[in-house]
């Protein structure tokens, strides 16, 4: 969903070649202006002081990442400490945004190889199946899941009629409900990438495979999975970067116990905290996450094209 | 033909996993869809069939403030997708059909930036450089920021679409003397009706559905639709809550089986 299939179009049509400049101008002034500026100006207000009532003062200093990095006492005059409040939060994220991804794969690679074996007549219909609860609002996504989930809600309610549980399970503002919930936000970015790598496979491999008496399992291990990675890994990037710094979902699934980066930057700007500083440095360190993670897949995919490998 | 046991292809638990799947997609919705026609003030208990809540919706207490938020939500995204809709039409024409040039594959990344930053950080940043040049947060803000993220999403059907249409036409016509913009608005633009239409619908509801990224830049009294019921929520999901939910659901499904529709309509044979 990336946009990643427009990309590798011809460019042979150049009708409008001659005026492509005038076309391109607002769009790149609105970009500029509306999102690559805003994130330059983020990154100066993280070296500002902060105001108390929110907003800044301009003195530059490294406080904002100071604090997030180290503890000096209340009063600021001891010997720094590491400060782990913060990056326990951050490690907290990118293992519930890593646990979601991995659900999200094992119920999505299924799925997504399933829809991709049916009749060409059948898939679009299963692949839209799929897309439309995304395009739900996310919020009523996420309230519905709370609404499910209640220690009286219908699940419970369900389970406990079955006699399969005769105490009602407590799921919400727990570590497993934001996974959940950050599952079911992301799940079809998990399943459309591979997806589209099913589709290009040429399944005359796993038969290939099945002659030199490989058996499915492992047919699928040594011959799809490799094949299909690009997918897969896309897949898992789309899942787990808006996972990292969703709000939604560990605001109203989590609790208050269970903080993530999300919540943590809200707080700054609109909570009781109002350190405008610090919420723009968590910005730019949730960013810088982000922006490895991609690198690394790029630069990965880039060798891997250059190697030969099926891109 | 082989048989589905020696079908390679055919993997034993995939379609159980795969009904799995649209049952977690669906079961939330489709739970909060059968609890808004409960009769019950209680959203625990059910105790029949009654349409009191969209009544509520429509006359309660709170009947006003949604019907303002509504309104504005409806506003904003019209507006933010028709102008995402015409920057993503002007972006697709001069990267697929502009030749090669030094800066497409910036143009392109630039055009896709809003998916790959975090919602959370764009939300920041944005707030941040409203208050930076003195900006008085309202419903301007909220339109500004919403344009700018929506264009991906108007972005890529419509160059999808550009991609399928093939550029003989246009040329058949300029070698008849057509001149570019004659070209563009009698050839191109009718061909591309399709792939506008679902631009368009997608950028709607994008900016509809957005709840992080106008919180932060709504001024205060402004409300969207999301931003109302996530202040409902806070104090406690209500059955008029869910019959709100139930009819953004529906509009959300209309809107995208819409768009499906229309961007698989081919006018081009």
């Amino acid at each position: 969903m990336a946009g990643g299939s427009t990309s590798g179009g011809s460019v042979k049509a150049d009708t409008y070649a001659g005026v492509r400049h005038w076309l391109l101008a607002p769009s790149w002034l609105v970009l500029l202006t509306v999102v690559v500026g805003p994130l330059c100006i983020m990154l100066i207000y993280s070296f500002l002081t902060k105001e108390f009532r929110g907003g800044v003062v301009w003195e530059f200093n490294l406080a904002a990442y100071d604090k997030f990095f180290f503890d000096r006492g209340l009063f600021g005059d001891e010997a720094p400490r590491i400060e782990w409040t913060y990056i326990s939060i951050y490690w907290r994220s990118i293992l519930q945004a890593a646990i979601a991804t991995l659900v999200s794969l094992l119920i999505g690679f299924p799925t997504a190889y399933f829809i991709a074996t049916r009749p060409t007549t059948s898939r679009a219909l299963w692949v839209f199946l799929i897309t439309i609860p995304y395009w739900v609002n996310l919020l009523i996504r996420t309230v519905s899941m709370k609404f499910l989930l209640r220690d009286q809600g219908p699940l419970n309610a369900f389970l406990l009629s079955t006699g399969i549980i005769d105490q009602p399970l407590t799921i919400v503002n727990t570590d497993v409900a934001v996974q959940l919930g950050l599952f079911y936000s992301y799940l079809p970015f998990m399943v459309l990438p591979i997806y589209a790598a099913v589709e290009q496979y040429d399944h005359r491999l796993s038969e290939a495979a099945a002659d030199l008496y490989a058996s499915r399992w492992i047919a699928l291990r040594r011959v799809i999975l490799p094949a299909v990675k690009p997918g897969v890994i896309a897949g898992c990037i789309l899942v787990f970067v808006p996972s990292l710094g969703s709000f939604l979902a560990p605001d109203l699934l989590g609790g208050a116990r269970n903080f993530m980066i999300g919540s943590l930057i809200e707080d700054q700007f609109k909570g009781q905290a109002g350190d405008w500083p610090f919420g723009a440095a968590a910005s730019m360190i949730l960013l810088s996450m982000v922006l490895i993670v991609l690198i690394v897949a790029a630069r990965r995919q880039a060798r891997a094209k250059a190697a030969g490998g099926e891109v | 033909m082989s048989s589905s046991k020696t079908d390679v292809r055919r993997y034993p638990g995939f379609l159980s996993v795969t009904l799995l799947c649209l049952l977690v997609l669906y079961a939330p919705l489709v739970i909060v869809g059968i609890y808004s026609f409960n009769a019950s003030n209680s959203i625990t208990s059910w105790d029949g069939f009654s349409l009191r809540w969209y009544a509520e919706v429509f006359t309660g207490s709170e009947s006003e403030k949604f019907k303002i938020a509504a309104w504005n939500s409806l506003f904003i995204a019209i507006i933010a997708a028709s102008c995402a809709t015409i920057l993503a039409v002007l972006a697709a024409m001069a990267i697929i059909r502009g030749g090669q040039f030094r800066t497409r594959q910036i143009s392109q990344g630039l055009v896709s930036l809003p998916l790959m930053v975090p919602e959370i950080v764009t939300a920041v940043a944005t707030l941040i450089f409203f208050n930076a040049i003195g900006f008085s947060r309202g419903h301007m803000t909220i339109i500004i920021a919403h344009i700018a993220f929506c264009v991906p999403f108007a972005y890529m059907p419509i160059a999808a679409r550009m991609q399928g249409v093939e550029d003989s036409y246009e040329m058949a016509a300029m070698d008849l003397y057509a001149s570019r913009f004659q070209a563009f608005c009698r050839i191109l633009l009718p061909l591309m009706i399709p792939g506008i239409i679902s631009g368009f619908l997608l950028a709607f509801i994008i900016s509809m559905d957005d709840f992080l990224i106008t919180n932060f830049v709504k001024g205060a009294g402004v409300e969207t639709l999301p931003t109302a019921i996530f202040g409902a929520v806070k104090q406690g999901i209500k059955p008029n809550i869910m019959a709100i939910s139930t009819m953004l659901l529906g509009l959300s499904i209309i809107i995208v089986s819409l768009s499906y529709i229309v961007s698989k309509f081919d006018n081009t044979k």
